[in-house]
């Protein structure tokens, strides 16, 4: 059958499925086990509506549970066994395995790298383009144009940024217009994505770049939305624009900027498409989730893999709990 | 607020320029890329993509002279062109690497054996000789020229259908679209139903629900791939579309019941409550009050998913497989990098080939994409 016509299948089967289990499982519910007569009609319509939440839940929850929770459990469950002892339980034998690999530790020290650099500095960039786009005319038409890296893959972004980056040997006119300011300015064509350390920071750019306008957007909204009085009494108190900006400003919008920094965080810590395309981890740039793809889908190492994975989980934890904090205060 | 900045004349032309700038920078990247994808090969490896737009002088490869010969008289002649298609304007030639500009255009050359050369401005070329040219190597001919702007469909042309070798970019959109509708369709009924419980319904537990959506919320995927791949394996869906719809589905379902929830939330409690003391059911309720007043978040949440599902690489990677014709496009640009990683005209075309899709959407609906960026960011 045809990719194309299996999809149609789909949409129309599952959309079908969907409907038909809500609609069908009410009905049941209300027509035949607890039906809204006879002589138990109250009882049944209250033990009707205890019911019926978990029927309208059932569906997501079941595929949630499946597809995500149960995986972490299996994930922690593999990352202690060993696939070519036939699964056998080895403890933290994996985990062990991988302290010894410098690549693993190449891995986490970029990690820690991009982490302390893409969120500061898309934070900085999406604040600075917020305040700047919002006292001018043309500033929506500017926002889109920052916001729009948004919608490129991270692999589409690669390609972009590996023209931008591409090499030439001396004497040959540079066709990546970094090299051709360099060399504009009187430098050496250099190969930017090998020159290690520094490579880091040039894949980083590309992630910068794609979330600078996410921050922006919710930066933005934040800033409207605070109270005109305080800014016009700095100002009738005669304090300069920057002063208003860093003073009244910034400390108002504070939790905003914390949720974009951790947004951005957990963008971070998965990042692995940009590695994979640009560099696939050489030159010391690997990065945690690249190293993971490598030793689960290259190497089949599913133990060292899964340990990987989830030394990923254990730096997302405590932004996890924090938000489910967070949560829990709003809605009591 | 806009009269700080407005009192200031000077201090508001920095802030449009800093704009500028900024825009500037954010925009050349991909500009540079667009503009690359509409130059032939030849362009693209001579000068930078923004010289693309003015009239270049350069020195092309050198062309060995071909023709068939004439004899005129006592001398054999062969005529043609060297530069068949192209409007370029000769400035300088030489017959040899050494001293590729030592003759200007029209200029008669005295090559060895009583051979004579001349190489007008069009690139039009006669070469003479007393004798046959009969088993004879000719010489080659080494140009400067200047080339007015030029921009080709050219690439498009052979990326999209497939006449580019191992390039297979068609069929890779088909695959990228096939995965992507339904694996944006399917969550957004099976969210919507559960947000409208964990909205309007009351019922134990319901705070707690609340808290574990979030919590999975941002639970890395890269954790779910092993077990649920063995779990496919298992249950005897392998790899293949299904799988990949299924495992989108899943991922994106915390997304969708957190945005949705978070707007119904919000929806008026007055309207919900009459229709329930009219007698409508629950699930009447959802269907015809609940659903349609929730279009906006729905549409954020279509678009998020859509974006997502279409710029995926690492789901399609394990969930899909690697096998050539099921390639999506992230996966079939990776594969360009590194085979065809010079080929900038293959690269660059290709690549936007699959930003072009992504690019739409975010312009048609830029609005909702803020709305739900702006429920969505966990507060």
């Amino acid at each position: 059958m045809h990719p194309a016509v299996q999809a149609v299948l789909t949409i129309v089967i599952g959309l079908g499925a969907c409907i038909g289990y809500f609609w069908a499982s009410n009905q049941l519910l209300d027509r035949v086990i607890f039906p809204a007569r006879g002589a138990n009609i109250a009882r049944n319509i209250r033990r009707a509506s205890m019911i019926r939440p978990w029927l309208f839940l059932f569906p997501a929850m079941f595929a949630l549970g499946l597809y995500l929770a149960w995986p972490v459990l299996a994930t922690l469950w593999l990352s202690l066994t060993d696939r070519d002892q036939g699964g056998a339980f080895v403890g933290l034998a994996n985990y062990a395995q991988m302290s010894q690999d410098p690549k693993f530790w190449e891995a986490i020290r970029n990690n820690l790298l991009w982490l302390v650099v893409v969120p500061a500095a898309s934070t900085a960039f999406g604040l600075l383009a917020a305040q700047l786009t919002d006292r001018i005319g043309w500033g929506n038409i500017a926002k889109s144009l920052i916001f729009m890296p948004m919608a490129i893959s991270f692999v589409g972004a690669s390609v972009i940024w590996k023209l931008v980056y591409d090499f030439r040997p001396v004497g040959q006119e540079q066709i990546g217009i970094l090299n051709a300011i360099w060399t504009g300015l009187g430098g050496e064509p250099q190969t930017w994505l090998t020159m290690a350390p520094w490579n880091s920071f040039f894949l980083m750019a590309v992630l910068i770049w794609i979330q600078t306008g996410f921050a922006m957007v919710i930066l933005s909204a934040a800033l409207r939305g605070i109270p005109e009085e305080t800014v016009e009494a700095a100002i009738v108190d005669g304090a300069s624009p920057l002063q208003i900006f860093f003073r009244i400003k910034v400390p108002q919008i504070r939790s905003t900027i914390v949720v974009v920094w951790t947004t951005i965080t957990l963008v971070v810590l998965k990042i692995f498409d940009i590695v994979l395309a640009m560099t696939n981890g050489q030159w010391e740039t690997q990065v945690l989730a690249n190293y993971m793809y490598d030793k689960m889908f290259r190497a089949f190492d599913w133990g060292v893999g899964s340990a990987a994975a989830m030394v990923i989980m254990l730096l997302v934890l405590p932004i996890l709990v924090w938000n489910v904090v967070n949560v829990r205060r709003e809605t009591r | 607020m806009d009269n700080i900045a407005g009192r200031k004349p000077a201090l508001t032309w920095v802030v449009h320029l800093s704009v500028v700038v900024l825009v500037a920078l954010w925009l050349l990247p991909t500009l540079g890329l667009l503009v690359s994808s509409f130059r032939t090969a030849d362009q693209i490896s001579n000068s930078g993509w923004w010289s693309a737009f003015s009239a270049q002088e350069r020195q092309a490869p050198a062309i060995r002279l071909e023709g068939e010969e004439q004899q005129q008289g006592a001398t054999y002649v062969i005529e043609g062109t060297l530069f068949p298609a192209t409007d370029t304007t000769l400035t300088a030639w030489g017959t040899s690497s050494r001293a590729p500009q030592a003759y200007e255009p029209g200029q008669s050359v005295d090559l060895d054996d009583g051979w004579q050369l001349v190489v007008d401005d069009r690139g039009l070329f006669r070469l003479s000789a007393p004798q046959s040219f009969e088993g004879e190597r000719l010489p080659r001919v080494f140009t400067t020229a200047t080339t007015p702007p030029e921009f080709t469909l050219q690439n498009y042309g052979n990326v999209l259908s497939g006449s580019t070798s191992g390039a297979g970019v068609g069929q890779a959109f088909l695959n990228t679209l096939t995965v992507s509708i339904p694996a944006t369709v399917i969550p957004i009924l099976v969210a919507a139903f559960a947000a409208y419980a964990l909205a309007w319904m009351e019922f134990p537990g319901r705070a707690l629900l609340v808290a574990a959506v979030v919590g999975l919320l941002v639970v890395p995927l890269q954790l779910a791939l092993i077990p649920l791949l063995q779990l496919h394996n298992d249950i005897g869906i392998g790899k293949g579309y299904l799988g990949v719809w299924l495992a989108h589905t899943g991922f994106g379902l915390p997304l969708a019941i957190y945005l949705l929830r978070n707007y119904m939330v919000g929806l008026p409690k007055d309207i919900i409550e009459n229709a329930r003391v009219d007698g409508a059911t629950d699930f009447q309720v959802f269907v015809k009050i609940v659903l349609p007043l929730s279009f906006p978040a729905l549409a954020s949440f279509a678009i998020f998913q859509f974006l997502w599902t279409w710029n995926d690489l690492l789901v399609a990677l394990v969930f899909l497989g690697t096998d050539d014709d099921r390639l999506v496009l992230t996966a079939r640009l990776v594969n360009l990098m590194g085979s065809r990683g010079g080929q900038w005209e293959i690269l660059a075309t290709s690549a936007f080939v699959s930003i072009a899709v992504p690019l739409m959407v975010f312009f048609a609906m830029q609005k909702y994409l803020v709305r739900g960026l702006l429920a969505g960011s966990v507060k």
